[in-house]
């Protein structure tokens, strides 16, 4: 596109100040960077303080916060409280605290800039993770009264994990110290040591005054011994360009763009390197390789497609690509496999449980995951490994996960964008981690499946059955076994195929060395399902007969197996009932605290919301409900 | 000829196109809301470049108070008819039975009832699961905080201590069926990049904008353009023609002109880096209390 040429000072009009601005700008760049560390160090100020020295602030929004300055909360008495332009929610300006990530953004002659403003909290260091992930710059906020606490050393953690390069060190309240250098040293030295295995390429440390404004945007009257930048100076030149432009080209599929006939493109943002028309490249998974056709945008098409682009790429030849491929060059290829190492962050209230199964979204692409093991827990104030079971909400450790299917990544440090992915609670939606790809494990493409020539639709019909779990789901004392049991004998007589796996008998044997903490609950069930599974696949009917209390592993169970082939059955006996009946005397036990973590009295039972099966057992004989049992096996055919 | 776009904007620009395309692939019904000012007609644009040459794979969706400008309204059916794009017109039939309008009920009981429940009409007629939105987080403080893509509980509900945290780009897209999403493509934009990019991209927007001799009366020191004969003049009231424009455009009656020359798009940027007041200032409905946005928006306002 040609470019206006700007006509000088005779026809001095609007349009031409503007074109000459813009012609100015148009390579002013975009710094995002977030702001960081303890309650109380005066971030909001801090941003509060560059909005109002860029002169961002409105004359309304101003005296708004007048207005609020004066409220009893405030710190300040008259002068005007300058986090109060920054601190959002209602909540949080009446508590005085930060709860969330906020975002900020102004701009000098230089620069313009995206702030995330982050909680110092504790219990938020989660929102700090989030605020880190979109930026490329890091402010460290320090009061220089306090020093360097364990907030800071485990922000500078946060932000070293997350893979942030450059950071400046932003020595707070300096008026409260008399602007004393020793001090400012002192702290300068300390935190200098402890990043040094952190990693840091660059650590610029900058005493201010985010309340008077000293060496925020403008140089102190007051520290004749600093001869650095200004915050505003460092951030507006610091250089944080990474060169993934560089690297190998990475295109995950978004969307695919087939608006008729005779159009049929993949549309995606590049997500590292460049492509150019004629290229061959990798559709993944699949391997297929293709060449580039055309490089297709609403403003005409390309000569080459850089990383950050939103484009949508054509092929010279008919190929298959959905949401979720990952377009390569054939040079330089991601990890395809379904094992995977990674450094998760956990977000959510309720511990990460090894064994249970999470919605994983990688890229574009979204898959279920298992996480296998937790090979260690990070000390997130010093990055020392720890031995540990789970992950409780704001943890950090290594963990391997276990996909259903092949997932296209790369190591986080290669390429964040593909080395990326949330885990996803499958019942509650919520987001409950954050993982950064540490590299594949080979096992996946080691253990090869052993094609069987006798499959289970052979072995199935050679019984004249059809084989399926029947799941048996209730309180302790409910009566599953008894049903099962009565069951059995009935499908016996029948001349059926059968086999019972009973939660008791099981824990005798193959999970003799689980204990009854969720962790182990859900191991116990993985391997039950896993036993039912190979059952199933032998041609019998299974009856498995467990608390099983939680939704999660049930649903786990039920996926292992076909369609058709897992009959959940909800032994639905009042909690006071089984309390009553109590045949093994655990209830009492559990009551008077000598068995912890007793299904029913201090650890939760979810209740099957859509079981094929609501057996109601308070006044009906064993037998009367395994008929009912059969009646619904005859129903799907199973018999 | 103009210049081309910053790489600010063009970054800018692409991150919207990238979150246009994910709702469109992981949605089952999404839904764009249209309410004709510039932010919409910046969204509107993107979303056409965004799944060219194809047009965008959802409907557009005006929820209409019955009190827009009648120069916003003849604006919106042009562009629908331009674009070729579906349009949807929702209006809360029973706010207009029981005669509901900002005059006689306040800003208050119109925008909810003609605005907050109109458009949880709508959703609960079309079963939409997401819907965008043109907010800005520059806006407002409260709005500073809202997520990208920004979860909804059935009764349209926002929570903002249970927000989903946005890690690097990916979204978690998963609502329960009558949970639904909001969506604003344009949170890291700012006024004045929304401006730059209208000015850059020839974008049309509805003529208001722009500084005429119109039609006002002062009230509480905001200046009312009379519209219509529904607005009451009152007692020694007398409209005068002053030469306005706006600068934020909704209910004829809650949105306060600016004195302006401002007759051109690089004459309305160059006012607006002058500019010493925020945008939602001509807003009648924000001045209620402090914190009075938070409120709207738990309740569902958009």
């Amino acid at each position: 596109m040609a470019r206006l040429s700007v006509v000088g000072g005779t026809n001095d009009s609007a349009s031409d100040r503007l074109a000459a601005r813009l012609v100015a700008e148009e390579d002013r760049g975009l710094l995002r960077f977030l702001t960081c560390g303890s309650v109380d160090d005066g971030k909001s100020t801090l941003i509060g303080r560059l909005l109002y020295d860029s002169q961002l602030v409105f004359e309304d929004q101003l005296k708004n916060v007048q207005r609020e300055s004066k409220r009893p909360n405030s710190t300040l008495g008259a002068e005007i409280d300058l986090s109060l332009l920054v601190d959002g929610l209602q909540a949080e300006r009446e508590q005085g605290i930060t709860i969330d990530v906020a975002y900020r953004y102004f701009s000098t002659p230089r620069r313009k800039f995206i702030v995330a403003d982050t909680p110092g909290h504790v219990q938020y260091t989660r929102n700090m993770a989030t605020g880190a992930s979109n930026c490329d710059f890091g402010v460290l906020l320090i009061d220089a009264r306090q020093g360097v606490l364990t907030q800071t050393r485990r922000h500078a953690c946060i932000l070293s994990l997350l893979g942030i390069k450059k950071v400046a060190l932003a020595i707070n309240k300096m008026d409260l110290i008399d602007f004393d250098q020793e001090i400012y040293d002192a702290i300068v030295d300390d935190f200098v040591s402890f990043a040094e295995p952190l990693g840091f390429e660059s650590i610029e440390p900058i005493p201010v005054s985010a309340l008077k404004g000293d060496n925020v945007t403008t140089p102190s009257a007051h520290m004749h011994w600093y001869h650095g930048p200004t915050l505003l100076g460092h951030l507006e030149t610091v250089e944080v360009g990474h060169d993934r432009d560089l690297g190998p080209f990475r295109f995950p599929v978004q969307w695919v763009n087939r608006p008729h006939l005779d159009f049929r493109g993949v549309s995606g943002t590049v997500a590292g390197g460049q492509i150019k028309p004629g290229d061959e490249v990798v559709i993944h998974p699949s391997g297929k390789r293709v060449h580039v056709a055309r490089i297709v945008t609403a403003d005409g098409d390309l000569d080459v497609a850089r990383e950050g682009d939103a484009v949508t790429l054509t092929f010279a030849e008919e190929v298959d690509a959905s949401r979720g491929d990952v377009i390569t060059t054939p040079d330089n290829e991601p990890s395809v496999a379904d094992q995977l190492a990674a450094k998760i962050i956990w977000f959510d209230e309720e511990a990460m449980l090894p064994g249970r199964t999470y919605t994983i979204r990688c890229g574009t692409q979204t898959s279920t995951a298992t996480v296998s093991t937790l090979k260690y827990k990070l000390n997130v104030d010093n990055l020392d490994h720890v031995a540990g079971k789970t992950l409780e909400m704001n943890e950090v450790g290594l963990c391997n996960l276990s996909m259903t299917r092949p997932v296209v990544f790369d190591p986080y440090g290669d390429n964040p964008e593909t080395g990326s992915f949330i885990l996803v609670d499958r019942f509650t939606n919520a987001t409950v981690a954050a993982g950064m790809v540490e590299f594949g494990l080979r096992r996946a493409t080691n253990v090869k499946w052993q094609e069987l020539s006798v499959d289970k639709t052979s072995r199935a019909s050679l019984k004249g059955q059809r084989p399926c779990v029947l799941w048996f789901t209730g309180l302790s004392g409910s009566g599953k076994s008894t049903i099962a049991n009565a069951l059995e004998k009935r499908l016996h007589a029948l001349g059926r195929h059968t086999y019972m796996l009973d939660g008791d008998n099981i824990r005798h044997g193959l999970n003799k060395d689980l204990g009854f903490t969720d962790a182990d609950r859900v191991e116990n069930i993985r391997r039950v399902a896993e036993a039912a599974r190979l059952f199933v696949d032998a041609g019998l009917i299974v009856m498995v007969s467990f608390i099983s209390p939680f939704r999660s592993e049930r649903r786990m169970a039920r996926e292992m197996v076909g369609d058709g082939e897992f009959i959940e059955i909800y032994v639905d006996t009042p909690l006071e009932i089984c309390e009553a009946r109590d045949p093994k005397g655990l209830y009492r036990k559990a009551r008077r605290g000598l068995i912890k973590n007793f299904t029913g009295i201090d650890s939760s039972y979810e209740q099957p919301e859509s079981p094929e099966l609501d057996l109601n057992t308070s006044d009906l004989a064993p037998e009367t409900l395994a008929e009912r049992v059969l009646e619904e096996l005859r129903r799907r055919n199973v018999v | 000829m103009k210049q081309v776009l910053s790489s600010y904007l063009r970054q800018l620009e692409a991150e919207s196109i990238y979150i246009m395309r994910e709702v469109a692939a992981e949605f089952r019904n999404p839904v764009m809301l249209y309410s004709i000012g510039k932010d919409s007609a910046v969204l509107l644009h993107l979303a056409m470049k965004a799944f060219y040459p194809g047009k965008p794979p959802f409907p557009l969706l005006h929820v209409d108070t019955t009190w827009k400008f009648k120069e916003m309204i003849t604006f919106r059916d042009a562009e629908a008819e331009r674009l070729g794009i579906d349009l949807t017109v929702h209006i809360n039939e029973e706010g207009v039975r029981n005669g509901i309008s900002p005059i006689s009920h306040g800003s208050a009981l119109h925008t909810d009832i003609m605005k907050t429940e109109a458009l949880k009409q709508a959703f609960a007629k079309f079963g939409f699961d997401a819907a965008f939105g043109g907010a800005r987080r520059d806006e407002e403080k409260s709005r500073a905080k809202e997520r990208v893509f920004s979860f909804r509980n059935a009764s349209h509900n926002w929570d903002p201590k249970r927000q989903r945290p946005e890690l690097w780009h990916l979204a978690n897209t998963k609502v329960n069926p009558g949970e639904s999403m909001r969506v604003f493509p344009l949170s890291n934009w700012t006024e004045l990049d929304v401006w730059t990019y209208i000015y850059l991209e020839d974008i049309p927007v509805v003529p208001l904008y722009f500084a005429k001799e119109r039609p006002v009366v002062e009230r509480d020191g905001t200046l009312i353009m009379v519209d219509d004969d529904r607005l009451p003049i009152e007692e020694g009231e007398v409209p005068q023609m002053r030469k306005v424009r706006f600068r934020t455009l909704g209910c004829y009656p809650l949105t306060g002109a600016i004195e302006s020359n401002a007759t051109t798009l690089p004459e309305i940027i160059e006012e607006l880096i002058a500019s010493r007041h925020s945008e939602r200032q001509g807003r009648v409905i924000d001045h209620d209390q402090v914190g009075s946005m938070e409120k709207k928006k738990q309740e569902g306002y958009f």
